[in-house]
């Protein structure tokens, strides 16, 4: 049996076409992948995320389990401010890429994905078990909590008017920051993220009031151009943005350095799990890259698991594709891949193996779109 | 949901129709099927002269999610294919029934279809 968000309903009576995802049955799109990433692109769309899940930490000594737990420095936010970060094994592989929030000194929301909400758990209640420092509680409230993300350059323009009143607005948060609003008569959580390379916000409110929000949101936004987006157009945003998606370009046998993430991954700030072997893997170089790629001419789009060849031939491939697509943006088939990482560096010749045929193919520069 | 399916054309089970005009069979996807597939972004026809038989994977529809074969539903030869899909993929979708044809068969005669589902049947197999 398929797993169903609140939100249910509300796309059906939408007319969603819906697919299983992830063992949820979630909306592919409503009108078409296309048209909704254009209307992310050019003005508004409205996602259903609520089969994300939420993970609280809680106590004294949470900050410091998290800066334990996770990739990324946590001692960098400050109350009301988010950060990407990584969840990995001893051997660096990810358990989950995810973002962690501070909502107060010893508060924190860490926002995961749907399809690993009970191994992120676990995991993170076996580090609690080998965690030297202060009290932490762990709560998982992925099943009473339900979320929307609204995403596109004209979502600014009409969100607040979804909220009473008051001197705090949802448009004045910076990028990565979160604050309680008012909706309901309960507090929900609106952050400056998102999942598409536009501007927009994500907002996360208990599961029993999530279906009036999508539709105020959805009325408030008219306007302003907005379209509920399902997870096609979620697919062709983030690839043509370059943001990893947990099972394509990470899993538990990839590190984020393999990925591109290094970034998210602070070496310097003390002992973390998989610190040593990520350590290790800097120093030496990784094995593979993660690289984005361009089809050079018009043919069918790249898909995961195709081969990638040198430009040149050879007997093997020199890598495979993890995510690939047609941008509705560019008109071309685009994707992303682990490649030797002398194929890795942006303009190198390559070939996509599609049914049998060497397609021609570029690397590009990460992101592969880039808003002008 | 409320699907265009045409009565004077045969169906095959993989969603596929066929419509017979003497010796020629006009080969195409249906309305249902563009539907599930989403937008149409390119489509791989088969090469003329190719001799293909009722069931054969020849020709590939690549929407944004997914690629899908397609399959012959009668025996014949490729006469004709659609050019126009090359520039218009999503004809598929806008005229499933007309513009977003994908080839045409010679076919020996009579033509064999009695696999193929008429128009009332295969209404009936999509809303199943």
């Amino acid at each position: 049996m398929l797993k169903r968000t609140p939100l249910f309903a509300a796309h059906q009576k939408l007319g969603a076409h819906l697919v299983e995802f992830g063992g949820w049955e979630m909306p592919l799109c409503y009108t078409g992948i296309i048209e909704e990433h254009k209307a992310v692109r050019s003005a508004a769309g409205i996602f259903d995320i609520s089969h994300m899940g939420e993970i609280y930490v809680s106590g004294a000594g949470a900050l410091d389990f998290l800066n334990f737990a996770l990739t990324n420095d946590a001692r960098k936010l400050q109350p009301g401010q988010g950060q990407y970060t990584i969840m990995c094994n001893e051997r660096g592989g990810a358990i989950d890429d995810l973002y962690a929030y501070r909502l107060a000194d010893e508060e924190f929301l860490l926002v995961v994905n749907a399809s690993r909400i009970e191994a992120d758990f676990a995991w993170l209640q076996s580090r609690l078990a080998v965690f030297p420092g202060g009290k932490v509680e762990l709560k998982n409230r992925s099943d009473e909590l339900a979320a929307v993300a609204v995403q596109g350059p004209k979502v600014a323009e009409f969100l607040d008017h979804c909220f009473p009143a008051s001197a705090q607005t949802a448009a004045a948060l910076q990028k990565n920051e979160i604050a309680r609003f008012n909706f309901a008569g309960r507090i929900i959580l609106v952050s400056r993220t998102g999942y598409t390379g536009e501007d927009g916000f994500e907002l996360v409110a208990e599961a029993d009031i999530i279906e009036a929000l999508w539709d105020r949101l959805l009325s408030e936004g008219q306007t302003s151009g907005l379209k509920p987006a399902g997870l096609g157009a979620r697919d062709t945003l983030r690839t043509e943005v370059c943001y990893p998606l947990y099972g394509h370009e990470l899993d538990e046998d990839t590190t984020p350095l393999e990925a591109g993430l290094g970034y998210f991954v602070a070496l310097g700030k003390g002992d973390f799990t998989g610190r040593a072997a990520l350590a290790q893997q800097k120093a030496q170089g990784t094995p593979r890259k993660l690289a984005a790629f361009k089809m050079t001419e018009r043919s069918a789009p790249p898909r995961p698991g195709y081969a990638i060849w040198s430009a040149a031939g050879g007997a093997e491939p020199v890598g495979r594709v993890t995510s690939g697509t047609q941008s509705p943006s560019l008109g071309l088939g685009i994707g992303l891949g682990f490649v030797a990482p002398e194929f890795a560096p942006a303009n190198t010749g390559i070939a996509i193996e599609i049914r049998s045929r060497r397609v021609p193919a570029m690397t590009v520069p990460r992101p592969i779109y880039r808003r002008s | 949901m409320s699907e265009n399916v045409p009565a004077d054309l045969k169906y095959a089970k993989s969603h596929e129709w066929v419509r017979l005009e003497g010796e020629t069979a006009t080969v195409g996807i249906s309305d249902h099927a563009q539907h599930e597939l989403t937008d149409v972004v390119f489509v791989e026809l088969p090469v003329l002269g190719r001799k293909v038989a009722a069931g054969e994977a020849c020709a590939v529809v690549e929407s944004v999610k997914t690629a899908s074969d397609i399959y012959s539903p009668v025996n014949g030869q490729v006469v004709a294919v659609n050019a126009e899909l090359g520039r218009q993929p999503e004809l598929v979708n806008r005229e499933p029934y007309t513009g977003g044809w994908f080839f045409k068969l010679k076919v020996a005669q009579p033509a064999d279809t009695g696999h193929l589902l008429d128009a009332e049947n295969y209404a009936k197999q999509i809303s199943g």
